[in-house]
């Protein structure tokens, strides 16, 4: 039988820094799309919070921290990352395995908002999007998910077909904005 | 020009997909006549003024809006869910 090897969508490649900011692949591990049927999202969140310590996060918000994370992603919809989802969450939710099926790579560094800025119409001020807020938006025309992790850190998720294009178009604007000094 | 998500706050336009007028909230029933159908599918008023909208936040949450918004100032008042919209219909 034939031997398989896995690959991240990257191909597993080495940390890029260019000016102060430094962009690196994540692997988050399982992923599962956790969507709850009508009527359920109460009992969904208190079965979450009972199987892994993290309630159905809010809206445009991610909770637990980055062995395993819940992020919102997009109506009445959220990604477990970094663990198995409970099969017990199927009584409330659709879930979806969706591991393998994102490209996800953290950009890193002073100036890490000012590289986004240049790729996606979001707000990316501090004061508005803040550590532990996050949105599906759009980056260079590509549906995404974008993170703030720490004050200077950004997750970015795209699907794994774009890891190419979202490789490209962040190291252009990484030069862009090291250019700029 | 910007929208006001009611999931997600305000954003940019590029994130949304023009639908049309919200008369598509108002679906005749299948027997309604053809009088009412073709109304349906093809009358518009378009006066200048207030309209409101079907969005869909496309690239965000994924919801369908109804935006309120002046042709004439340009003003955008807000947006509801159309979820929202049905329910109180209902």
């Amino acid at each position: 039988m034939a031997k398989l090897t896995l690959k991240t969508p990257m191909d597993s490649m080495a940390p890029m820094t260019i000016g102060t900011v430094t962009l690196s692949e994540i692997d988050l591990g399982p992923m599962t799309s956790i969507s709850p049927y009508k009527g359920q999202g109460k009992a969904l969140s208190a079965a979450l919070k009972a199987a892994h310590g993290m309630a159905m996060p809010a809206a445009n918000r991610a909770t637990g921290r980055a062995e395993a994370r819940a992020i919102w992603f997009g109506r009445e919809q959220c990604i477990l990352a970094g663990i198995d989802a409970n099969t017990g969450l199927a009584v409330h939710a659709a879930l979806t395995d969706q591991s393998d099926g994102w490209t996800v790579v953290q950009l890193q560094g002073a100036g890490a908002a000012n590289v986004l800025a240049r790729l996606t119409p979001l707000d990316l001020r501090p004061a508005i999007f803040k550590r532990g807020h996050t949105a599906r938006t759009d980056l260079m025309h590509m549906a995404s998910s974008i993170t703030r992790t720490s004050d200077d850190t950004f997750m970015i998720m795209v699907f794994r077909s774009m890891a190419g294009t979202l490789l490209h178009d962040l190291q252009s604007a990484m030069e862009g904005v090291a250019s700029r000094g | 020009m910007r929208l006001p998500c009611p999931i997600c706050g305000e954003r940019d336009i590029r994130e949304f997909y023009y639908q049309g007028a919200d008369v598509a909230l108002n679906r005749p029933a299948p027997d309604a006549g053809e009088q009412a159908w073709q109304d349906y599918v093809f009358l518009r008023d378009n006066q200048p003024g207030e309209h409101r909208d079907l969005w869909q936040h496309e690239s965000g949450c994924g919801a369908w809006i109804v935006v309120s918004r002046n042709t004439v100032t340009h003003l955008v008042s807000g947006a509801v869910l159309a979820t929202d919209i049905k329910r109180t219909q209902a």
